[in-house]
């Protein structure tokens, strides 16, 4: 288990991303393969620390990664902040997009489409987010 | 973590890009890119020294688009990684802008336009 603690700033995110590349390397992503995942990290780290936790830098992000050596890594980011209602959340279309020149919106579409699996939960006041990511391991 | 180089030639703009855009620093691509595009109608982006993209940036890239067409701009994305010309493609973005690999093929687009 390779476990990373951090504030929600948004200069931490290239320290959570060092932090991934690191855990994947041990765990044996091609660097290839590791990219997209560090980037799907990154997008929910950063939506986390913007928008659940308002830039506030005395929240917390905990990420979690763990092999479970079947192929299978399971990344868990854990923040105390305004949970994030998955369940609403209606994929935005890119013509949309480009037509109010929004900024955003873009981030959970990679994650879905880069990760075998996005949950969200909530228990109390802690809010989790597992990704799940099949590979094929190198060792 | 990014680094913006402006050089201009022959009326025509290139913005250099290199480093990591992530949603820390896509303000600085942001603001870059709206300066571009208030002086200039003929602008190369470099991105071949960029090692890294999230959607803070690539939003950025699209929030242009609209102006790009409706002001007639020419703007060209040149020398990308193959590992970050793969983030344009997950979401389609590599279709809604104009890429070559090298700087002359961006060149003869941006001359024949």
């Amino acid at each position: 288990m390779h476990k990373f603690k951090t504030s929600c700033k948004r200069e931490k995110l290239r320290e959570i991303r060092e932090f991934i590349s690191n855990a994947l390397k041990e765990i044996g992503f091609s660097e290839n393969e590791a990219h997209k995942v560090i980037l799907a990290v990154d997008e929910v780290c950063a939506n986390l620390i913007i928008h659940s936790n308002k830039c506030n830098p005395t929240e917390n992000l905990e990420i979690y990664v763990e092999d479970n050596k079947q192929g299978v890594v399971t990344f868990d980011i854990v923040d105390y902040g305004i949970g994030f209602n998955y369940s609403n959340y209606k994929e935005p279309n890119l013509e949309e997009i480009v037509r109010k020149r929004k900024k955003g919106g873009l981030g959970i579409m990679l994650v879905k489409s880069i990760m075998d699996s996005v949950e969200f939960s909530q228990e109390k006041n802690k809010n989790v987010c597992r990704l799940m990511k099949k590979f094929q391991c190198k060792k | 973590m990014i680094d913006i180089k402006t050089n201009t030639e022959n009326g025509m703009l290139e913005l250099a890009i290199s480093g990591e855009v992530d949603a820390s620093s896509s303000i600085h691509l942001d603001n870059a890119l709206n300066e571009a595009l208030s002086v200039h109608k003929k602008i190369l982006v470099d991105l071949s020294g960029l090692d890294y993209i999230s959607s803070a940036g690539l939003g950025v890239f699209m929030s242009y688009l609209q102006q790009l067409e409706k002001e007639n701009i020419q703007l060209v994305v040149f020398g990308m990684k193959e590992k970050v010309f793969e983030v344009f493609q997950i979401l389609g973005l590599d279709q809604l802008l104009t890429i070559t690999d090298t700087k002359v093929a961006a060149l003869v687009k941006i001359e024949n336009a």
